[in-house]
């Protein structure tokens, strides 16, 4: 007879097969990151550029640059840009992050050939059309005017703004700040920021010896001319703490409380990882239990280390009822005070623990996972020993170690609190 | 092409394999033949209020999310408007927890009362936080019964109002149950790093002793065709004026789908799409414009969304809409804009191949939709569509008569 109450025997994750990057280099020095795996026709090549010279007097600068890197070359218009990505069923991609911009390629094996140098003419070429300028911007305006309507999006403009001050971590952008920007002045960055001695190249999905030389022959001769200096953010962090955005006829209020932290590169950085698991880190977490699966209060709760090249910081976000701001905030004051306090049982930490190594192989879905764990350490300057550490503190780390840290880094008085509606 | 192999266990359950060695990990996804489309008109939102539901126990075991966080695992649910869907991913060596977990809740649920209290609670959230208190976010609550008359389509999975969630009763929560909840009405996929001849004893195991259960027939009103076109306007607390165009199509299952479907993205697939380039950047008329399609089972929504810019009447911004689809009923796509689209159809069904989660879900799907095998097949439905089918397709449903317009205005 079946016994349902008896769960079936399992395994603890003891090893974790992270598929390792090659490292070659270009005849320009640029370094490319290899990650040849899996049973698909297809390949990502990345060219990703650390971000530099952010000027607050014209701060969308950069990310502008960045958006824009389709909208036309010497040679070809934004239209046939397009056209050609689309007809080959590639897909193009720009992204401006804190501390990088990039271009992405996707593209089938098959039609590499026929992309590739599309990507090469917009890295090198790049005109940005006054006419297309005006059609982002004015565009852009109208988006930036619907996100202030959302009481999530204020809140997260907002507490990044107080916990970093007004740098590109920080900078509230305002609707008038597109009004700065010249196809002259997106030029003249696009020929600092994008060329090979702010670049990096990775290549992953099945990268053949025939793909590595078109890499090298498209992009082994393209010279750097310029000199500059890679954004160095002077963090300045608001004195005061507590901030209420009103919102009339409002729902729900957007909550986002957070404190300036560690980041990847410090030696705690893996065991927070671990403690904010327990607080707001999964769908058992203590902030899930307590607030929405005990009270109801929310949709959601979770809580974060996020990492940056120059800061860290940890966050708690939620949306909830008006009426149940004030007993959300105390719910997640006790909570925290409680891994301060109290030991988490064994029970709740194993499970932890397991839930993490499984979540760890679980994240190694594809070639491209497992080249973006590389990218998570790389440009932090760590290799991949950094999972091996991780993955031992996940293994070895105590309550008695997790009480330490939640004493060592929380201090609720200490918290930026932003509430929006 | 993704490699299966089926079986139906005495019960009527559906079981799909799909093996994957290049993963260390196992994904079992389980579909539930349920949608909002099945909910009493005066319980709506019930469907996916008792998703939700299936996470506050089952009748052996107390805690789901913790027996499979212990090991490894992770899971999460939708509800749509045709299905109800599950899945659990895991370290495939732990396999059987998830046979465990989701043939116990298939068997019976705990029913508890807290369970209830709470996601009614924490579903109202939902729908305060997505569709209420957002710009815009309640446009489907109100175009819905503007396109549906009689189809149960005219609500949304969240609900028609916070109301009929708050009233839902323990008694309705059970009833819904056993009407929904069975073998018969289920699709398992098991996929990753398993082994077939392993999977079908687990399934012998795990699922073959629940009861096979009632079969749900599903009965519902046919949607009638659309012989007057419809208008509507309302004023929001928003910074910008919306159009919002929808035209019926056929559903998913049709054999019309792919030529549809294909027509969508000729509008709105990537930066060299007509909405987008001719609209959006050679005349600068919007500050933004999409099209897109449902996909549902049953007769399916067709949509054009468009954001005019300040100068731009909102008469003649509907003119440009028109024109754009006028084009589509009087000339025949180019070549080389068709070969585009097919190509781009083709490389993404490609790239999803990469996700094991994806897979998984797209068999059960194919399975439910008559033929799990569709998703190896369907590449060659769109393959097959000819510009002449675009063009006669486009002059079925671009009408006047069958358009539905609901301008949401800023206050």
């Amino acid at each position: 007879m079946l016994d349902r109450l008896l769960a079936p025997s399992f395994k603890q994750i003891e090893t974790i097969a992270i598929l390792k990057t090659e490292k070659r280099v270009l005849k320009n020095n640029i370094p490319v990151f290899i990650l040849n795996a899996g049973e698909q026709d297809l390949v990502r090549v990345e060219f990703i550029f650390k971000n530099i010279q952010w000027d607050i007097n014209n701060p969308l600068l950069a990310s502008t640059t960045n958006a824009m890197l389709n909208d036309g070359t010497t040679t070809k218009t934004g239209a046939q840009i397009a056209e050609q990505i689309d007809f080959y069923g590639a897909f193009f991609q720009t992204e401006y992050g804190y501390d990088h911009a990039s271009v992405t390629l996707f593209t089938l094996n098959k039609y590499v050939t026929d992309t590739l140098p599309i990507v090469k003419d917009v890295l090198l070429n790049s005109v940005f059309p006054e006419k297309d300028l005006k059609t982002f911007s004015h565009n852009n305006q109208q988006k930036l005017t619907i996100n202030l309507e959302k009481n999530d999006f204020v809140a997260r403009r907002e507490f990044n703004n107080v916990l970093f001050g007004d740098n590109l971590y920080g900078y509230k952008t305002q609707a008038s700040d597109f009004d700065n920007l010249n196809t002259k002045t997106l030029k003249a960055y696009f020929n600092k920021a994008y060329h090979p001695q702010n670049c990096t190249i990775f290549l992953s999905g099945k990268v053949d010896e025939e793909l590595y030389n078109s890499i090298e022959n498209l992009f082994g001769n393209w010279e750097s001319t310029t000199h500059f200096t890679h954004n160095k953010i002077e963090l300045k962090p608001n004195i005061e703490k507590n901030y209420f955005i009103k919102k009339s006829n409002a729902l729900q209020s957007a909550i986002r409380l957070g404190i300036p932290s560690i980041n990847r590169t410090h030696p705690d950085f893996a065991a927070m990882q671990v403690l904010n698991t327990v607080f707001g880190g999964y769908f058992g977490s203590r902030l899930m239990n307590n607030i929405r699966e005990d009270k109801g209060y929310t949709y959601g709760i979770n809580s974060g280390n996020a990492t940056m090249a120059q800061a860290g910081y940890f966050v708690i976000a939620t949306e909830v009822g008006i009426d149940v701001r004030q007993a959300t905030l105390v719910e997640i004051e006790l909570e925290m005070n409680r891994l301060k306090t109290e030991l988490i049982p064994f029970d709740e930490l194993t499970l932890v623990k397991n839930y993490l190594m499984g979540s760890l192989l679980g994240s190694l879905e594809n070639a491209f996972s497992h080249a973006d764990k590389f990218k998570a350490v790389y440009f932090y300057g760590l290799d991949y020993d950094y999972f091996d550490s991780f993955i031992e503190t996940v293994k070895t780390i105590t309550a008695e170690d997790l009480m330490k840290l939640a004493n060592k880094y929380w201090h609720w008085e200490k918290f930026y609190k932003v509430i929006v509606g | 092409m993704v490699n299966y192999k089926k079986f139906i266990l005495d019960n009527g359950l559906r079981v799909l394999v799909h093996e994957d060695t290049t993963t260390p990990m196992a994904v079992l996804n389980i579909l539930y033949d349920v949608g909002a489309r099945d909910e009493n008109p005066e319980q709506t939102g019930f469907a996916h209020l008792f998703e939700h539901l299936m996470f506050g126990g089952s009748v052996n075991i107390p805690s789901y999310d913790e027996a499979l966080q212990l090991v490894g695992g992770e899971n999460n649910a939708f509800t749509s408007n045709d299905v109800t869907n599950y899945y659990i991913t895991l370290p495939a060596v732990n396999l059987e927890t998830a046979f465990w977990l989701e043939s116990d809740r298939m068997l019976d649920l705990a029913f508890s009362a807290k369970s209830l209290e709470v996601q009614k609670n924490v579903v109202c959230e939902e729908f305060k936080q997505r569709y209420l208190n957002q710009p815009y976010g309640d446009v489907w609550l109100k175009l819905r019964p503007l396109v549906y008359t009689k189809h149960p389509y005219r609500w949304a999975t969240i609900g028609q109002k916070l109301a009929h969630i708050e009233d839902a009763k323990m008694a309705d929560v059970k009833a819904f149950f056993a009407k929904h909840y069975n073998p018969q009405n289920a699709i398992v996929v098991v996929g990753g790093k398993v082994n077939f001849d392993e999977v079908k004893a687990l399934c012998e195991k795990w699922f073959a002793p629940i009861p096979a259960g009632v079969k749900y027939m599903r009965n519902l009103p046919i949607e009638p065709e659309q012989t007057q076109e419809i208008k509507e306007t309302i004023y929001a607390d928003v910074p910008l004026n919306a159009i919002y165009m929808v035209f019926k199509m056929p559903g998913k299952t049709e054999d019309n789908y792919p030529t549809v479907d294909l027509i969508t993205d000729i509008l709105s697939q990537g930066k060299s799409s007509r909405l987008y380039r001719n609209l959006i950047k050679d005349k600068p008329l919007f500050s933004d414009i999409k099209a897109y399609n449902y996909g549902s089972l049953d007769t399916c929504m067709f949509v054009i969304e468009a954001r005019p810019n300040q100068n731009l009447s909102l008469e003649d911004a509907e003119k440009a809409i028109w024109n754009e689809l006028n084009a589509l009923k009087t000339e025949l796509v180019s070549e080389v804009e068709l070969t585009k689209v097919k190509n781009k159809y083709e490389s993404t069904s490609v790239f999803s191949e990469m996700s094991l989660l994806d897979k998984a879900m797209n068999l059960a799907y194919s399975e439910l939709m008559g033929d799990a095998n569709l998703i190896n097949t369907e590449l060659e439905k769109y393959s097959n569509v000819s510009a002449n089918n675009i063009k006669h397709l486009a002059n079925q449903i671009f009408t006047q008569q069958k358009a539905t317009t609901l301008h949401y205005l800023a206050k």
